[in-house]
């Protein structure tokens, strides 16, 4: 094709979305409406006594049905982070933040979330954080609004 | 708060993906067809069938079609169909509908799009539909320009006139 035929490619927003829902068992289930109607973080303690959070239905290693809800948090351990310095409109926080593994106080597994301390150098491994909790609790995982070094 | 709620049984966790979508060479120059109320369509220089859209190359030999455009009729032959009837959020048109493969008059290669003015138990294979179009002066470079097709009442094509073409 000659170079004269090119045209200006038309360009257009093309928004591709999945409304997906998902059952989220009797365990998780708990560990939801807890957040939502108590503010409550809870774990699940395996046979070992150890206790992971988030919890699973399941034991990892002996695939043993679990399902004793323990309280863990609300303050926690930075076990691991990256940071997010240009955060995407439906992501946690407005503003640059970390997204981090949180070793929660009586767990024994990390929890997955956010950490709004404002500036890549006030986040470091072992760094103690505390949950801060929405407002409005709907039974998500954002019920959780992020995480804060503690005090 | 909340006894009243019931315990958390379903999330909702929703996917969410922004593109700009760049239309490209060969469907630019549809879509600017479409602006002029025309379908364009190019022709495969190897078997001489006509794609509408074309996406710039034969499928069937890997060569590029045109460089001339071809334009179709916005009459032709409904070869296959689907009734949606279950309904999904960012659907412009309210179920159930029928789901329309169209072969333009003119044209090798077929369009979805929707059916209307029908009722769904006359939808079949063969049937003669045309573009319904907005007034001329809502055209945009889109085919929302076609709001939907319809039957055009003529005598079903001859299954032979486009089984080649399913
Ligand atoms: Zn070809």
């Amino acid at each position: 094709m000659s170079e004269a035929q090119l045209v200006e490619a038309l360009t257009a927003p093309h928004k591709l979305q999945y409304t997906y829902k998902r059952s989220v068992g009797p365990v998780m289930g708990r560990f939801f409406t807890a957040l939502r109607d108590e503010g409550k973080i809870l774990g699940v303690r395996r046979e070992d006594g150890s206790v992971m959070c988030p919890p699973k239905e399941y034991d990892p290693d002996t695939a043993a049905a679990i399902s004793e809800m323990v309280e863990v948090g609300p303050g926690g351990e930075v076990v691991s982070w990256a940071w997010v310095s240009e955060p995407r409109a439906k992501q946690p926080c407005d503003r640059p933040f970390a997204y981090a593994l949180i070793k929660l106080d009586g767990a024994d597994t990390p929890l997955l979330h956010a950490i709004d301390c404002g500036r890549e150098d006030a986040i470091r491994t072992g760094m103690r954080v505390t949950a801060k909790l929405a407002d409005e609790r709907v039974g998500h995982i954002t019920d959780i609004r992020c995480f804060e070094p503690e005090a | 708060m909340a006894d009243e709620k019931g315990p958390v049984e379903i999330v909702q966790t929703p996917v969410e993906l922004d593109y700009t979508y760049t239309a490209g060479q060969a469907a630019t120059r549809f879509l600017k067809g479409v602006e002029q109320g025309k379908f364009l369509g190019q022709r495969c220089p190897v078997d001489g069938l006509v794609y509408v859209a074309s996406r710039g190359s034969s499928p069937k030999h890997g060569v590029p079609t045109g460089p001339d455009t071809v334009e179709v009729s916005d009459k032709g032959t409904l070869i296959s169909f689907s009734i949606v009837r279950i309904p999904s959020a960012n659907l412009s048109v309210e179920p159930p509908f029928a789901a329309i493969s169209v072969l333009l008059d003119g044209a090798d290669s077929h369009l979805m799009h929707v059916l209307d003015e029908c009722p769904l138990e006359e939808v079949r294979m063969g049937m003669r539909v045309e573009a319904v179009w907005l007034p001329k002066d809502q055209w945009t470079a889109s085919m929302q320009n076609v709001t939907h097709f319809r039957p055009t009442g003529e005598p079903d094509a001859p299954f032979d006139s486009y089984k080649d073409h399913l």
